[in-house]
């Protein structure tokens, strides 16, 4: 199964003529993923990689199923461009670009909880489940995604795009696979959270434990550990928690633009205190993940 | 970044929120002159970025011009919170019956912005949160709508209060609102809003932060107000090398080699990116490694970037090694970081074999940086060896030096 996207998942790329999109239409396309069309106003009748370039992404839906899009456009045209996608019936949307002021991410979240859709990032790499497709930046090229992500049971969850593919990496070198790997995004307001996957991991045959990066800043982490507790959820969790040094420092801004430390909250000794008591194990170290996976697994059998 | 309180008042004034009068001082001479134009008692307040002024001692009334100068001196050199005065401001000082607190943030689990009200102004409002739950009333609101005052009416109705009170308090509250949005603040915060004894309403202190994302946005308000794009605001201001950092990156559009951040160490870490720099940061701390800074470098930055950060580090005094690491990269390339960093110390003229304690990217373009590595017989591996295990062999080669 997997969740989000697999092998049949149609999507567009909007803004897919600029740099990094062009790039990451191509390493979308030789993984597998079915690209549909792409976007950019006044680009239309181009291609890139054998895609057509619209200049709406209507002139798309109209004549096929669309079922996602990745938005990877200035972050001064993003909220218009995740707007034109919602408004035009897309479900799924994976927005990429960074410094984007929170109070136009917290204008996309609300218009696409209106239609029903789910936006996963800002500020992301986006979605692959391993040996189906993936829908954006998330591993880099189809060689390099495919020697750090392998199929199998395990669902990653990362506040890091970089992360996202460092654990799928260790995981796979253990010999445990990934169901579907979601790189969640860095910013302090993001259109889906762990506890807000939980449900749909849950869901998922394919998914038996779960292993999440997580990072100061943000209630993301309380949030999942009360979801926890609250649905006696059959996933065995393994969680890493970076950025130990930021408690120290409080105001100072590292890594993205959702971790600081402005409360006793946004800590790591409190995120690890709360997570532990929802019965999250916390790993000290990335490379602690696989066997933590494994004694729990063990445990669950 | 956070906003000096007479900066948060100019802010508040441009909307016509009702507040005293006042006047920054930057001497003593020019305190009394304030407080003289003032003409009755004032207060002195110490503008700095920092909470606790109250019981620094860096808040004191005066009731004459000349006290208000003789104050001036007495406050001005008071560090609050690590932070020296940046200047003085000299309001006039009112009889007040009763305070309230009006402040809006964003809830990041909620994904709305939050109205926080509560009629138990002039106090940490956490504490009240804890203690009065009933005084504090946390309305969201949508970031479609248009704000109107029917949003602040509920949030302040909610804590009791009623009559004449909340008719005059509702248009100050959602202005509050209306700045917020505006702006692209985190942070919009009047604490006290206050009710005088001749029942005018006044904002007596207050303070916003604007998102960091949103300063170019903003530039033209921020100009005006006499903020310039070389005040980072973070929570102490940047050193010399930090500021040298902010240049190396901000020379070539390529990629980023951005954040750095100077601590006291020996060991120059050229990491990367976002989440791999937390994790690696740690994990050479975690293992008795003092790092002389922290930096995220990623995106595919140019030879030229990873050149230049690399020879910044290695001017610190006390710098004699470097430790470069990554998680697992994508579109960053591996070749061209190597070729940077070994660039980088050949033109401050150390040995890359030397000096490169330890090189772990592993990912894109990873044969033909390990071959470039390998010719110089740098110290390298690949992702068999963990970010945690690479920060560790860097650290026993700084013990073993």
């Amino acid at each position: 199964m997997s969740i989000l996207i697999n092998s049949e998942t149609t999507f567009i790329v909007q803004g897919i003529t600029g740099r990094e999109a062009v790039n990451l239409t191509r390493e979308n396309l030789d993984y597998g993923a079915k690209i549909v069309g792409g976007v950019t106003p006044g680009r239309a009748g181009r291609d890139v990689y054998g895609v057509q370039v619209y200049d709406c992404v209507r002139d798309i839906t109209a004549k096929t199923r669309v079922d996602g899009s990745v938005v990877c456009v200035p972050p001064r045209f993003t909220r218009d461009a995740v707007f034109e996608a919602l408004e035009n019936g897309i479900k799924l949307i994976v927005v990429v670009t960074e410094r984007i002021p929170r109070k136009e991410v917290a204008q996309m979240i609300e218009l696409a909880k209106l239609r029903d859709a789910r936006i996963i990032g800002p500020n992301c790499l986006g979605i692959i489940s391993p040996g189906e497709a993936k829908m954006g930046g998330v591993g880099g090229p189809a060689a390099n995604t495919k020697t750090a992500y392998s199929k199998g049971s395990i669902g990653v969850m990362s506040r890091s795009g970089g992360m996202t593919t460092e654990i799928a990496s260790t995981l796979t070198a253990a010999g445990m696979g990934q169901s579907t790997a979601v790189s969640i995004g860095g910013d302090a307001i993001i259109g889906t959270s762990y506890a807000e996957l939980m449900p749909l991991y849950e869901a998922d045959p394919q998914t038996k434990a779960i292993a999440i990066y997580s990072e100061p800043g943000g209630r993301m982490e309380a949030e999942l550990a009360e979801w926890i507790q609250e649905h006696d959820s059959r996933l065995p969790i393994v969680a890493f928690m970076a950025g130990r040094f930021m408690d120290e420092m409080p105001g100072m801004r590292f890594g993205h633009a959702g971790t600081i430390v402005e409360g006793k909250a946004d800590t790591t000794a409190e995120k690890i205190k709360r997570m532990t008591e929802a019965g999250i194990a916390v790993a000290e170290r990335i490379s602690d993940i696989p066997k933590m996976l494994q004694e729990r697994l063990g445990e669950v059998k | 970044m956070r906003f000096y309180e007479y900066e948060s008042k100019a802010l508040f004034a441009r909307h016509g929120l009702p507040l005293g009068q006042s006047g920054v001082a930057d001497s003593a001479v020019h305190a009394r002159d304030i407080a003289h134009r003032i003409g009755s008692p004032v207060v002195l307040k110490s503008q700095v970025l920092s909470g606790g002024r109250m019981k620094a001692g860096a808040v004191k009334f005066a009731d004459t011009p000349d006290e208000a100068a003789q104050i001036y001196d007495e406050i001005f050199p008071i560090i609050v919170g690590g932070q020296k005065a940046r200047s003085i401001l000299v309001e006039e000082k009112s009889p007040i019956a009763q305070e309230y607190y009006a402040g809006v943030t964003w809830d990041g689990r909620r994904k709305l912005p939050v109205l926080i009200f509560s009629d138990m102004g002039g106090i940490d409002i956490e504490e009240v949160a804890e203690q009065h739950p009933d005084h504090v009333s946390k309305t969201h609101f949508s970031t479609l709508l248009p704000v109107t005052p029917r949003i602040a009416k509920e949030a302040i109705a909610a804590t009791g209060v009623t009559g004449a009170a909340l008719n005059k308090l509702t248009p100050i509250v959602s202005k509050l609102i209306d700045i917020f949005l505006a702006y692209d603040l985190t942070l919009a915060e009047i604490n006290p809003l206050v009710r005088l004894e001749d029942g005018r309403f006044v904002v007596l202190d207050g303070h916003v932060d604007m998102e960091a994302e949103a300063r170019d946005q903003h530039a033209k308000l921020l100009a005006e107000l006499g903020i310039g794009p070389e005040e980072t605001r973070q929570a102490r201001p940047p050193t010399d090398f930090e500021i040298r950092g902010a240049e190396v990156d901000a020379s070539d559009h390529r990629g980023v080699a951005g954040n750095v951040v100077e601590f006291d160490g020996d060991l120059g870490l050229i990491i990367g990116a976002g989440g791999g720099s937390l994790t690696l940061f740690d994990a050479v701390r975690s293992q008795g490694g003092r790092p002389a800074n922290y930096c995220e470098i990623g995106g595919n930055p140019s030879v030229k970037k990873a050149c230049e950060l690399t020879k910044l580090v290695l001017s610190k005094p006390g710098v004699e090694k470097i430790a470069v690491m990554m998680n697992v990269v994508s579109n960053t390339r591996v070749d061209i970081v190597a070729r940077g960093v070994i660039k980088g110390c050949i033109e401050s003229g150390k040995d890359p074999s030397e000096t490169i304690a330890i090189f772990r990217i592993p990912g894109a373009w990873e044969e033909e940086g390990f071959k470039i590595l390998a010719k110089h017989k740098v110290d390298y591996c690949d992702r068999s060896v963990s970010m945690y295990d690479a920060a560790g062999r860097a650290v026993a080669k700084m013990k073993a030096a």
